[in-house]
Order: C-alpha cells, then sequence, then structure tokens
C-alpha cells in the first residue's frame, strides 16, 4: 500500500470503478425480486381492502338507508306493530339489564377461572391441560347451541327459570366466559414472574399475592377482555331467539325476573316485516346497534394502550 | 459511611477490570486477579452464631440433581458469598435459604438446613413464615408496578406490621441509601427510576419487613459499577443489622464485600450427560482468594478457568 500514489490519474480511475462497482452491487436488486414483492405486498393490500369494503358497505348502506328514521325518536320510542311508532326503547332497556346480569356473572367466575388455571395449578397438570382444551373448544360451539342449551336448562329444566332476563344474562354469560377466561389467563400470564417472585420473598401469602400484585398488575388486560366479550354477548341473536325473546314485547323489562327484548332480536324482528318501513326502521336499528359496538371496542383499546404495563 | 465509600471507590478505580458488572476475571493475566488492599477478616468461628446450617444438602428438579451435598455452616452478622461458574447451582443453592425452590413443583430438596437450630424444611414450617424472616434480592432488580412508597409500604402492610407506615417506609429508605434520592417523589412510579435505584429500593422493600437474613442473588449483574458500588457500601452497613448471603458471578465482588466464600463447582457424570454443582472449599474470603486450598479454587479465583 505504501507504494500506491492516490494521486496518479491511473490510481484516481481505479477508485472511482471500485466506487462504482461499490454502488452497483448495493442497488442492484433482482427484478425478479422488485416483481415478487410488488405483487405480495398489492395482494396483501387488496385482503385489507375486501374486509374493509364490506365493512364500509354495510355501514354506508344502512345508514342511506336508515337515516330517515335516525333521530331520537328511534330511541325514545317503544315496541308497536305500527312502524310510524315503533323504537327501540323497549330493546335499549331490556339489552341494559341482560348485560348488566351478563357483567356480574361473567366477572366473577371468568376472573376466577382464570385466577385459578394460572395460579393455583401447576403448568404441568393435567386438569389444567383438560380444562384449557375444553374452554378453547367451548369458545368455538356456535352460539345457538348455547341458546338451545339454556332453553333446556335455564328456561325450562332444572332452573326453570322462565324466558325472563336472567335467563338470556346467563345463557350469554356462559356464552362469553370462555372468552373471558381465556383473555384474563393471557393478562394474568404476562404479568412477569418476578413480580410473584418478590411478592412471596416478602412472606405474602399466595393469595395476597394474587389479590394484590398479579390482579392489579392484569386488570387493564382483563378488562379489555370483558368489554370485548360484552360487546359481543350485545350482538348475539340466536342464543335469544329460543329463549323466547323474538316475541314481541310491548312493556318496558323492568328486572331480572321480567320478560324481555334486545336489540339485536328487535331488529331481527323487523327485518322480517312485510312492510318497506319497517326495512328503514331495521337499517336505522343496525346502525345503532354497530355505534354502540365500535364505541365499546373502542373503549377497549383505549383502555388497553393507555394502561398496558410494559415491563 | 463516607469515608468507607471513598476507600472503596479508590479500591475500585485502582484495579482495573473491576468494573465488569456482571464481569468474570477475564482480563487475568494468569497471575491471581484479585487482590483488594484488604479482606474482611473472618472472625473466628468459634465466637459467631450459627444462622445456617446445612448437612449434605442436596437439590434436584424433576429427579435431575443440580447440587450435590452441600455442608457449610453461614454465620451471623457475616457477609457469605457463593462463588462458581454457570451452572454450578449457586442459585438453587440460595433459592432453599428461603424455600423459593417450593414455588418449582418439581424441586426436591434433600439434607438438612438448619435455621437457628430449627429444621427449616420441617413437617410443621410454613414456607410463607420462613420468607418472612429470610428476605431476598434476585438478580434483576424487580419492583411492583407501583409507587415508590406502596414498593416498601407492601411488606409491612400484608405481615400487618404495627407502627407509622411512613416511619417505617422513611426507614427502609434510608436503610437502603436511597431515601434522600427519592424523598421528593415517594408517589411517582417506580418504573421510573434507574436501575441501580430499583435494586436499592427491592433492598429497601426487603428491610422494610425487618427480616433476619438477606438472600441477595446476583443483586449487580443488571448494574452498572457506579451502582454496583453503592450496593456493595449498602451491603457493609446492612451486615451489622442482618446476615446476608450473596450468589455473585463476579469474584471481585466476592472479595470485596464478603467474610467467607463458598467456591461451587460443576460436575460430570460418567456420560457427561448429567452435570450438578458440588462445593469445592469454603473458607475465610481471605484465604480463599489469596491461599486456597484446593488447586480448582485457585485456578478459578486467578481466571484460569471458568
Amino acid at each position: 500500500m505504501s507504494d500506491f500514489d492516490p494521486k496518479t490519474a491511473r490510481a484516481q480511475v481505479a477508485i472511482a470503478g471500485a466506487r462504482g462497482v461499490t454502488a452497483g452491487v448495493l442497488s442492484d436488486q433482482p427484478r425478479k425480486d422488485v416483481v415478487r414483492n410488488g405483487l405480495f405486498g398489492s395482494l396483501l393490500f387488496l385482503g385489507i381492502m375486501i374486509a374493509l369494503a364490506g365493512l364500509a358497505l354495510l355501514v354506508g348502506d344502512n345508514l342511506i338507508k336508515g337515516w330517515p328514521r335516525l333521530n331520537m325518536d328511534l330511541l325514545t320510542n317503544g315496541t308497536s306493530s305500527l312502524p310510524a311508532n315503533a323504537g327501540l326503547h323497549s330493546a335499549i332497556i331490556g339489552t341494559l339489564w341482560i348485560m348488566a346480569f351478563v357483567i356480574l356473572f361473567i366477572v366473577p367466575l371468568g376472573v376466577g377461572s382464570a385466577v385459578f388455571l394460572e395460579e393455583f395449578t401447576g403448568k404441568e397438570s393435567r386438569f389444567a391441560r383438560a380444562v384449557e382444551v375444553n374452554v378453547q373448544n367451548l369458545a368455538a360451539v356456535p352460539s345457538i347451541i348455547y341458546g338451545l342449551l339454556g332453553l333446556a336448562f335455564i328456561a325450562r329444566g332444572p332452573l326453570s327459570l322462565g324466558f325472563t332476563v336472567i335467563t338470556a344474562s346467563i345463557t350469554l354469560a356462559l356464552l362469553v366466559l370462555p372468552v373471558v377466561i381465556l383473555v384474563s389467563r393471557e393478562a394474568i400470564r404476562a404479568v412477569p414472574p418476578s413480580i410473584r417472585e418478590g411478592s412471596m420473598a416478602l412472606g405474602a401469602t399466595r393469595l395476597q399475592t394474587v389479590r394484590r400484585q398479579i390482579l392489579p398488575a392484569a386488570i387493564p388486560g382483563i378488562a379489555t377482555g370483558i368489554i370485548l366479550a360484552i360487546s359481543r354477548a350485545i350482538g348475539e341473536t340466536a342464543p335469544l331467539i329460543p329463549l323466547g325473546a323474538a316475541t314481541f314485547v310491548t312493556y318496558d323489562p323492568s328486572g331480572p325476573m321480567s320478560g324481555f327484548t334486545a336489540m339485536p332480536l328487535v331488529i331481527f324482528n323487523w327485518v322480517k316485516q312485510p312492510q318497506e318501513e319497517f326495512q328503514v326502521l331495521a337499517a336505522a336499528g343496525i346502525v345503532v346497534l354497530l355505534a354502540v359496538l365500535i364505541a365499546m371496542n373502542s373503549f377497549a383499546i383505549w383502555l388497553r394502550n393507555r394502561y398496558e404495563q410494559r415491563w | 459511611m463516607s469515608e468507607l465509600t471513598e476507600e472503596r471507590f479508590r479500591e475500585r478505580a485502582e484495579a482495573p477490570g473491576n468494573d465488569a458488572g456482571d464481569g468474570t476475571s477475564a482480563a487475568a493475566g494468569g497471575s491471581i486477579s484479585v487482590q483488594p488492599d484488604e479482606f474482611h477478616h473472618a472472625r473466628d468461628i468459634g465466637e459467631l452464631e450459627k444462622v445456617f446450617e446445612l448437612e449434605s444438602l442436596s437439590v434436584s428438579y424433576a429427579g435431575v440433581p443440580a447440587v450435590k451435598e452441600v455442608s457449610m455452616d453461614i454465620y451471623k452478622n457475616e457477609v457469605t458469598a457463593l462463588i462458581g461458574p454457570s451452572g454450578c447451582g449457586k442459585s438453587t443453592l440460595i433459592r432453599c435459604l428461603n424455600r423459593m425452590n417450593d414455588l418449582v413443583p418439581t424441586a426436591e430438596v434433600t439434607g438438612r438446613l438448619l435455621y437457628h437450630g430449627e429444621d427449616l424444611y420441617g413437617p410443621k414450617v410454613d414456607p410463607v413464615q420462613v420468607r418472612k424472616l429470610i428476605g431476598m434480592v434476585f438478580q434483576k432488580p424487580n419492583p411492583f408496578p407501583k409507587s415508590i412508597y406502596e414498593n416498601v409500604a407492601f411488606g409491612p402492610r400484608i405481615l400487618g406490621m404495627k407502627g407509622d407506615m411512613d416511619e417505617i417506609v422513611e426507614k427502609a429508605l434510608r436503610g437502603a441509601a436511597l431515601w434522600d434520592e427519592v424523598k421528593d417523589r415517594l408517589d411517582s412510579n417506580a418504573f421510573g427510576m434507574s436501575g441501580g435505584q430499583q435494586q436499592r429500593l427491592c433492598i429497601a422493600r426487603c428491610i422494610a419487613v425487618e427480616p433476619d437474613v438477606i438472600l441477595m442473588d446476583e443483586p449487580c449483574s443488571a448494574l452498572d459499577p457506579i451502582s454496583t458500588g453503592k450496593i456493595e457500601d449498602l451491603m457493609m452497613e446492612l451486615k451489622r443489622e442482618f446476615s446476608i448471603v450473596i450468589v455473585t458471578h463476579n469474584m471481585q465482588q466476592a472479595a470485596r464485600v464478603s467474610d467467607r466464600t463458598a467456591f461451587l463447582m460443576v460436575e460430570l457424570d460418567a456420560t457427561e450427560q448429567n452435570r450438578w454443582g458440588r462445593i469445592v472449599e469454603y473458607d475465610a474470603t481471605e484465604k480463599i482468594f489469596t491461599n486456597p486450598g484446593d488447586p480448582r479454587t485457585e485456578d478459578y479465583v486467578s481466571g484460569k478457568v471458568g
């Protein structure tokens, strides 16, 4: 290297050439790769666009169709056989009652099951694994099956609670319970073992560790799961049909033992009617239901982002 | 304290290669690398009260041995260091001392472990009670996702300790040499602290419940040299009140802070499929580092192996 003088013309040419080669190597992407990357990206984009278009079409179509009836009357009018007087009032009250009891059932049962499976059984325990497989299977059971279960065992049969709010609540709670358990387990599992160890090393019992360290740390995740479960329950129609909710309810549900109706059922009922006005009403109802669902899911996402603990 | 601090910082500054938080003595040039100016002179065993007596203690996980037949006595108000290469069972051993291994379902402890003469693994002993008396600080700082105040107050609260909580918290934070740094932000989240502060918070949390023994499982391995220095100074203060057992990868650290050192080594069976730890030598730290009785200890502390 010592006798190499970069100032000579030949050396400069050589350096320029070397730089050119380097630049060429760095920028030389095979044409095949360019095409493949472009194609793959486009396909993925197309996929998400189809999904979004479906949603946009649904919202847009209903918004346009239901626009004439989208006003406060829709929310304040009770049930009626006359399309002009019909509204969602009874259905909204019914949905609120049902959901209140669903929350009452799924929070202790879901969180309790998750805590038990995560904290009180060994990871290798056969029992825990059997439960886990079953919970996952339950999460995939079609919702109409739960409706039939509710009919056979809750409305009639052993519990015989009749076609009431509480029957609907228990049925929907059973339906979404697997989701709550799975999500709560994930949230609890996300609390690092070092927190458990730190707590236990101070002489805390398992119960104290769970109650004061694990659960507070896992609450944002658990709350997110519960909200998602509720927003699924709100939209469920199929399991309520066998429970008699599709019948025409002209009063506001007033308590757990009251007869009931719910938003998706009223919409379902409207869609079945021959009058054109009811179709408009149904479209407006769908917009309201979607708005509630989007609001709840957004709240769940906000909650997760706001309180998510980064370890 | 200040004099001690200065002296110790000087010591660190003068000894090259001492700063590695989790370093081994890779810099050792064949000669014995660890030569602090002064060792803590371990007192004569006769005058010391025994905290732990280990009698051929063995631990296995799911039947696979991790440590075999450890026998040693650990004394009151001393710092006892466990050193040795990775996988020699140091952490396993220290976790037996407050029954943290009970949390691992497959762990099995055999042999005897006496704590102030009582069998720690006796049938009537409640591991929760054991951990109230024998606290632990972990390798990675693990503050709770709460405020600084709540981190310290957690232990006293669950144990139902009497007294003014503010005072208990302040005393613990002062004890961990953290009070002056955090007294104005006790309500802020502990995750906002530096790693070294977090680890001292974990020590404060531990001493808040007034244990008898503090176990430290590589407490400085995730910390920078300055934070390490602070924690080492702290240990010198803490041993007046507590007995300390420390696992460390860092031999300089063992030499600096401990009164007595146990050296563990990995053993293999004939098939080389199974490996476990066994104690090679246990003696006053000064002796281990200057005049070890076993050639394997000498090789290890001088950096020839490991």
